[in-house]
């Protein structure tokens, strides 16, 4: 039987020692955003106050980060324990997600100082989705922090403590499901004010229900994909046998979601707006087509065999399911009036800090810590 | 605006005229409904205007705004558009014989987006005046309100490590001292025109009845306190811009032209604030789903062992 135990190996690689150069030309960009104001570091204008932080980091990034929660469901909802190994990983890839995410808004808000604010009840406007958004992935944060520490306490035992927590551990496992569920339909809520502004292709009155669809799918998918590289990095067959199975369940919602989308957008008259040509109606295609040839990719049991086909699928899906949340920010936003966006250097340097400080601080955590589910003998130590 | 009054507009002028006017300018049913009972806004008629920007450089003056410089060499104060600087902007349209002159500004709109989506209620719809405000104490910059407005009127301050949100807010530090809209004050033709929203329906209606070519008496300044002037009456498009623009707005455009040549959009009569609002009702019937849920899961989880272990 498999065992999650740390990976071991040497953590200052080649790779590792890049990623941290990275981060630090994000540090300075950062520093020049706190002392010269927002303008000067990013491409935002008042047309597009939402650019690659809000629309990438925070909206596509925390559903990137939804497979613990994708996970907790499977396994708890449906009553699928034999999917428990996979819920370690991706409960921190989770927690890097969506504490990278918060710090994002962090960077991106312009009045930080008074960020408080929004858990002061005088002020909380609790109509807002932004402000359910705030709460929940605030809150959300915590509790991830919470469902890991079993791990880090497997490695710095502090014998009290965790049967204590072992025992109230079920009321953030629930919540765990339960904040996911609310602000990862919000953050599609967000978009219906944007109204005549986003393009039918995008605007809907199902928006929260399609962004909780695309966080669930989002979820499973980066689960799998994870999961089979990190199979390929450190060797745990086990986990790529779960995977197979997995990857049976995400055909289903994926086909729902790309019909109850294709239905709404005809249902809004808006279909022709695809084939217009134009960036919006491109990329639409775009995203389309790569769900498509993920979800043709997994729909045939057989093709479910063959890990390569399953790793592409996911692949896909990750793509496509993505780009429908950065689509549905940006690209089919249009305030009119010849506004346009493009991110600016510095603002791309911190996104790409902030993937590299995730990408870092996870190969840290599983080299040391016990949270993949490794075959009996470790392969180096 | 009351039925009784309805009515009578619709008996007393009887016209062709004005049941054409009503199919396409009636008020939305929201803007009758949820009218603020002291609701101050402005009139502005795009056919009275001369383009002086007299209203210009009071909104600057009584609003303490810096001035813009639009290009490397001016000296004086030329905003291209709204911004962070310019609260208020007098627009020339033209089109081969045909110029129009346009004012935009915050809209005071009668169900402001901005204000539904202000995580912090730094902005408010006061209930009394209806006039939508800005609390830069209460403000995260989160920049939400930005992407809501459907006129694109809130500002950020991009280039201040210390920014704030500007708009217009009707100029309501004013009221105190017995004043009103600064740009309504200073305007010599009552182009803005300042007053009870009330009371500003009814002119825009009695203007869109008005036979060009003929001289009527128009307000000044202020539709109760201010003078009048005799002036020819330009012919107006049939529609009063705000009456029903996603549920109506305490500013109101009239024009002799498309409002979408002057850069107004073209707006469906329900606000998006009211179709999120039915989203999240039937979504989370007031917080009651969320909390059966949270039981719900709690329940599973604690019988199915907790955590991740099999039980
Ligand atoms: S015009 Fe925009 S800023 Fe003004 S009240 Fe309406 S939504 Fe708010
Ligand atoms: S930027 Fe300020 S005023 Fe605008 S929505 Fe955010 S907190 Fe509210
Ligand atoms: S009401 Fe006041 S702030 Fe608004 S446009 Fe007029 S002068 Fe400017």
């Amino acid at each position: 039987m498999a065992e999650a135990r740390p990976a071991g190996g040497r953590v200052l690689t080649v790779p590792f020692v890049i990623g941290i150069a990275v981060i630090l030309i994000a540090g300075i960009y950062m520093a020049k955003r706190f002392i010269y104001g927002l303008g000067p570091v990013t491409g935002m204008n008042d047309g597009f106050p939402w650019g690659l932080w809000i629309a990438y980091d925070v909206n596509v990034g925390t559903a990137f980060a939804c497979g613990g929660y994708a996970m907790a469901v499977l396994i708890y909802i449906f009553n699928r324990f034999e999917y428990s190994p996979l819920l370690k990983p991706a409960i921190l890839t989770s927690m890097f997600g969506y504490i990278l995410g918060g710090f994002s808004v962090f960077i991106d808000i312009g009045r930080y100082w008074q960020m408080h604010n929004v858990f002061l009840p005088w002020h909380a406007n609790v109509h807002s989705a932004l402000f359910e958004v705030a709460l929940c992935i605030a809150t959300y944060c915590l509790v991830l922090l919470i469902e890991f520490a079993p791990v880090v306490f497997k490695r710095y035992p502090i014998k009290d403590l965790e049967t204590k927590l072992n025992r109230i551990l079920f009321v953030f496992v629930a919540l765990g499901m339960l904040l996911p569920t609310m602000h990862q339909s919000s953050l599609g809520s967000l978009m219906v004010l944007a109204g005549a502004k986003l393009s039918p292709l995008w605007w809907s009155k199902l928006l929260p229900l399609f962004f909780l669809m695309a966080a669930m799918l989002l979820g499973y998918a980066i689960v799998i994909f994870e999961t089979s590289l990190s199979s390929l990095r450190f060797n745990t067959p086990h986990e790529l046998k779960i995977v197979r199975r997995l990857s049976s369940i995400v055909p289903w919602v994926l086909g729902v979601f790309i019909l109850m989308r294709i239905q709404d957008i005809n249902a809004q008259g808006a279909l022709g707006l695809a084939f217009q040509g134009d960036l919006a109606g491109n990329m639409f295609l775009i995203e389309m087509g790569l769900m498509l040839v993920g979800l043709l990719l997994i729909a045939l049991p057989g093709n479910r065999q063959d890990p390569t086909k399953v790793l592409w699928s996911a692949l896909c899906i990750l793509l496509g399911v993505g780009l429908y949340r950065f689509n549905a920010y940006i690209i089919g936003y249009d305030p009119g009036n010849g506004w346009h966006y493009f991110p600016a250097v510095g603002e791309l340097m911190i996104t790409l800090g902030i993937i590299a400080v995730e990408i870092l601080g996870y190969l840290w955590i599983v080299k040391r810590f016990p949270v993949l589910a490794l075959p009996e003998r470790p392969q180096r130590a | 605006m009351s039925i009784k009054r309805r009515d009578f507009l619709k008996t007393a002028a009887g016209s062709s005229l004005l049941l054409a006017a009503g199919t396409s300018t009636a008020w939305g049913a929201s803007a009758q409904d949820e009218l603020p009972p002291k609701a101050l806004g402005i009139l502005y008629d795009s056919n009275l205007c001369i383009g002086c920007q007299a209203c210009m450089t009071a909104c600057k003056r009584a609003n303490d705004m810096p001035a813009e410089h639009s290009g490397p060499n001016s000296i004086w104060d030329n905003p291209l558009d709204l911004s962070a600087k310019t609260l208020n902007i007098i627009k020339m349209y033209t089109s081969g014989e045909e110029q129009a002159f346009v004012k935009r500004q915050c809209m005071h709109c009668l169900e402001p987006a901005c204000a539904a989506a202000c995580p912090v209620s730094a902005l408010r719809k006061d209930p009394e005046t209806g006039v939508v405000t800005y609390d830069k104490d209460a403000c995260i910059g989160c920049r939400y309100c930005q992407i809501a407005c459907p006129y694109n009127v809130p500002k950020f301050e991009w280039d201040d490590p210390f920014p704030q949100i500007q708009k217009c807010q009707l100029c309501d530090h004013l009221y105190d001292q017995g004043r009103y809209a600064a740009c309504c004050e200073a305007c010599p033709t009552g182009a803005s025109l300042f007053g009870p929203v009330k009371d500003l329906q009814e002119e825009a209606q009695r203007r869109l009845l008005m036979e060009p070519g003929r001289y009527y008496e128009f307000p000044v300044n202020h539709i109760q306190k201010g003078s009048a002037v005799r002036h020819r009456a330009k012919a107006y498009v049939d529609h009063i811009y705000g009456a029903q623009e996603l549920g109506g707005t305490q500013v109101m455009l009239l024009a002799g032209t498309d409002f979408q040549n002057l850069g107004l959009p073209e707006l469906k009569a329900t606000s998006y604030v009211r179709d999120l609002e039915g989203i999240s009702k039937g979504l989370y019937k007031y917080m009651l789903y969320p909390v059966a849920a949270l039981g719900g899961l709690l329940y599973v989880v604690k019988k199915r062992g907790g955590h991740d272990e099999r039980p």
